[in-house]
């Protein structure tokens, strides 16, 4: 019923939303209560799940603090409002939250008919497949998937996906669609399911949760583009600017090599562009004109690190995920991360 | 003449204001004003606020393709349907569920019920603790004990349990045999028609000879002869055209025949049972309700624990037990919404999909609202005629 409940919420805000409230900008908004509230899984490993001391963690969480930082100087600043692949949108457009950081597939449809803005892409990801080697002992390709069960959760482009990528192949399947990751999970893991199909990063992240991690394989077919990334309301170009070069500060960070350890050494000592990028040139107005503090860029690698550091720490080697850079290292090492600059 | 035109002047004659009928009318007026102009406030706000907001808005996505499969359906439908299509699976699945429920709720709570009025301590106390635990628990928790605690401990579909008549069970469902009707079996369709037409005829003399002659004819054998026996013989005049589909396994799970699958079984149960629990106590309540100088009189006239039941208690039970038994295939409809817990593509699993890959909110929620209201108020409709038949006729 929680999503009738949305809808109604949608239609009585967008009912009564007097037209006086527009005026009022996010950023406003966000400063006069203090916090930004923050559209977040429900539980993906990596992305965000809270932790056992119910603080949340992952990349997706990262980035919310790491506007939290820009905007307040303060990356705790954030509250985290988990949600369902289906709640998200409606969240975002009535208002309940400011900022969607849930894994979220950047698509035309979103960005046109949903009125949401996409800021950029945090996670460059592709939609696999997973089955449990242990039961099914010959499938090494999603080719041989003909005629499985396959548990996906709804309203998500994974699911359409899904639909497409068989029926291009001629082949039959019978979709198990579960509203939220956690009932997907337990429904894959109890053998309802054959396969497991989400973005391959999900998987991954996923096979932790399982009650035999190393039954299961991650078969090699990657079946779409998943471009994830943070999305606001269309209508307010500052703070979509807010989030978009947030989202730049943390790549251009990591390729000047400004670390969440160096970063207040650098301020005194780096060269011409790290100072630029820090705010500490003379009467800078990098930062004021987006609507920030001039030291935006060190609230944020303070708070959060620089973008590699966050990958690490969350999702790469320094996680039990252990997923490799690939195409989300910087453009200057073979990946497609590449921030325009900050002058 | 002059009298009454007087007469007729005399209520108008006062101010107006004070006419109770102007001012109850006026008032009326200027409340319906008021709420039209509100909703026509709200409706506005509402449009305009989502064009301010860029997000697409009005019914024309119904007709888009929905890209999205769906498991269970009983009409065709592929990705390439509209989500039109899309959601009128929803709703005939929901239909499914909810008529399945309905039936199977009112067998097992009319069971119960007479259960905990029975005799026999121990059907007695069973029938309580059922009714105790069912009604105290929520349903959703109910579905979750059928889909995660019994459904799923079943075992996977290489060790399938084999039953008879080529019927598999598994974590993936139930399997049955699937009728494959041949040439010439529309004959069996038309004896079974005329089976049960015949019967009700034969029902019919029965009662009006007895009601002439106080004879009685065995109704009930000689319907299930007619009902049974007429397609046996078409069966066999029109040459066995009956053959099976048997299911069979495959690389993943069994193919072919007639698939019943745990999300559907789990709903179906859990509502079944869940409503069942209020039904019986519906029941029992109405049963008490009949006075027992009725049941003491029909003893004293000779009749048997049986028909006394039969014919003097539960008719006019019945009329205690209609109205609220309403209410509970109300509720019974509704919480079929909960089916998307557990993966049962029921109308709100699937609206709420179309509402997600449309980002349209308010539309399908509409829509929903809309439905469970149609189904709610015909079920009502329904019950009403039954309520109005079973009524007390005064003559």
């Amino acid at each position: 019923m929680k999503h009738i409940a949305i809808g109604i919420l949608a239609a009585a805000t967008m009912g009564l939303m007097a037209s006086a409230a527009s005026a009022a900008s996010t950023l406003e908004a966000v400063k006069a209560k203090g916090f930004i509230q923050c559209g977040v899984n429900t539980g993906l490993s990596g992305f965000s799940s809270p932790d056992d001391k119910g603080e949340w963690k992952g990349l997706d969480a990262d980035f919310c603090r790491a506007v939290a930082a820009a905007v307040f100087g303060d990356g705790t600043k954030v509250k985290f409002t988990p949600l369902s692949a289906k709640e998200r949108f409606t969240a975002l457009q009535s208002g309940e939250i400011d900022l969607l950081s849930r894994n979220t597939t950047w698509t035309i449809n979103r960005d046109t008919a949903l009125g949401l803005n996409f800021a950029g892409v945090t996670y460059y990801d592709g939609q696999g497949f997973m089955v449990n080697a242990k039961k099914l002992p010959g499938v090494n390709s999603a080719l041989q998937l003909s005629g499985a069960a396959v548990c996906v959760q709804s309203g998500t482009t994974t699911e359409l996906n899904l639909a497409d990528y068989f029926k291009a192949n001629k082949m039959e399947y019978n979709p198990v669609v579960f509203e939220k990751v956690e009932e997907a999970n337990a429904a894959y893991d109890s053998g309802r399911c054959d396969a497991y199909t989400t973005d391959q990063s999900g998987l991954y992240g996923i096979r932790l949760t399982l009650s035999a991690p190393g039954d299961h394989v991650v078969l090699p077919e990657i079946i779409s583009k998943e471009p994830l990334g943070p999305a606001v309301r269309q209508g307010d170009d500052q703070w979509y600017h807010i989030v978009k070069w947030t989202y730049f500060a943390l790549l251009q960070a990591e390729e000047l090599g400004i670390t969440q350890a160096n970063v207040d050494e650098l301020k005194a000592s780096g060269g011409p562009e790290v100072k630029r990028v820090l705010g500490q040139e003379a009467d800078t107005k990098l930062g004021t004109d987006l609507g920030v503090s001039n030291d935006w860029v060190v609230n944020i690698v303070k708070s959060v690190g620089n973008y590699g550091e966050m990958f690490e720490r969350n999702v790469g080697a320094g996680s039990p995920l252990k997923i490799a850079r690939g195409l989300n290292g910087l453009w200057t090492k073979g990946g497609l991360q590449y921030a325009p600059p900050i002058r | 003449m002059a009298s009454q035109e007087v007469l007729r002047e005399e209520p108008t004659r006062g101010s107006l204001i004070n006419d109770p009928r102007v001012r109850s009318i006026f008032i009326q007026v200027v409340a319906a004003l008021a709420l039209i102009l509100f909703i026509w406030w709200i409706v506005g706000n509402t449009i305009d606020n989502l064009q301010r907001l860029r997000i697409a808005s009005g019914f024309a996505f119904l007709k888009g393709r929905a890209g999205f499969d769906i498991a269970d359906s009983a009409i065709a439908y592929s990705s390439d349907s509209t989500y039109g299509r899309a959601i009128l699976v929803g709703l005939i699945n929901t239909a499914i569920v909810a008529l399945a429920g309905i039936v199977t709720a009112t067998i097992i709570g009319f069971m119960v019920g007479i259960g905990r009025l029975s005799n026999n301590w121990l059907i007695r106390k069973i029938c309580t603790v059922y009714v105790e635990v069912f009604r105290n628990i929520p349903p959703l928790l109910v579905i979750f004990f059928w889909y995660f605690g019994v459904l799923s401990v079943l075992p996977l579909p290489r060790d399938s349990i084999e039953l008879p008549f080529g019927s598999y069970v598994n974590s993936r469902g139930f399997y049955f045999p699937r009728a494959v009707w041949g040439e010439g079996a529309w004959l069996i369709l038309l004896a079974f028609l005329l089976g049960i037409a015949m019967s009700w005829f034969v029902a019919r003399k029965a009662r009006q000879r007895q009601m002439a002659t106080g004879q009685q004819f065995p109704v009930f054998w000689t319907s299930v002869a007619l009902i049974v026996g007429l397609p046996l013989l078409a069966y066999v005049a029109s040459g066995f055209p009956l053959s099976f589909d048997l299911p069979k396994k495959s690389t993943f799970n069994l193919t072919g025949g007639f698939q019943v699958k745990p999300e559907f079984l789990s709903l179906y149960l859990a509502l079944s049972f869940y409503t069942a629990a209020f039904i019986a106590e519906i029941v029992r309540a109405g049963v008490r309700g009949v006075s027992r100088g009725q049941t003491e009189a029909a003893g004293a006239l000779g009749l048997r624990s049986g028909p006394i039941l039969r014919l003097v208690v539960v008719p006019q039970a019945m009329r205690i037990v209609i109205p609220p038994l309403t209410s509970q295939y109300l509720n019974l409809t509704k919480n079929s919404s909960l089916a998307i817990a557990i993966g049962y593509p029921d109308l709100t699993a699937i609206a709420g999909t179309v509402l997600n890959q449309t980002g349209q909110a308010i539309e399908p929620v509409l829509i929903m609202m809309a439905v469970y209201l149609g189904l709610s108020l015909l079920t009502s409709a329904i019950m009403n005629v039954v309520n109005a038949k079973m009524a007390l006729v005064e003559r």
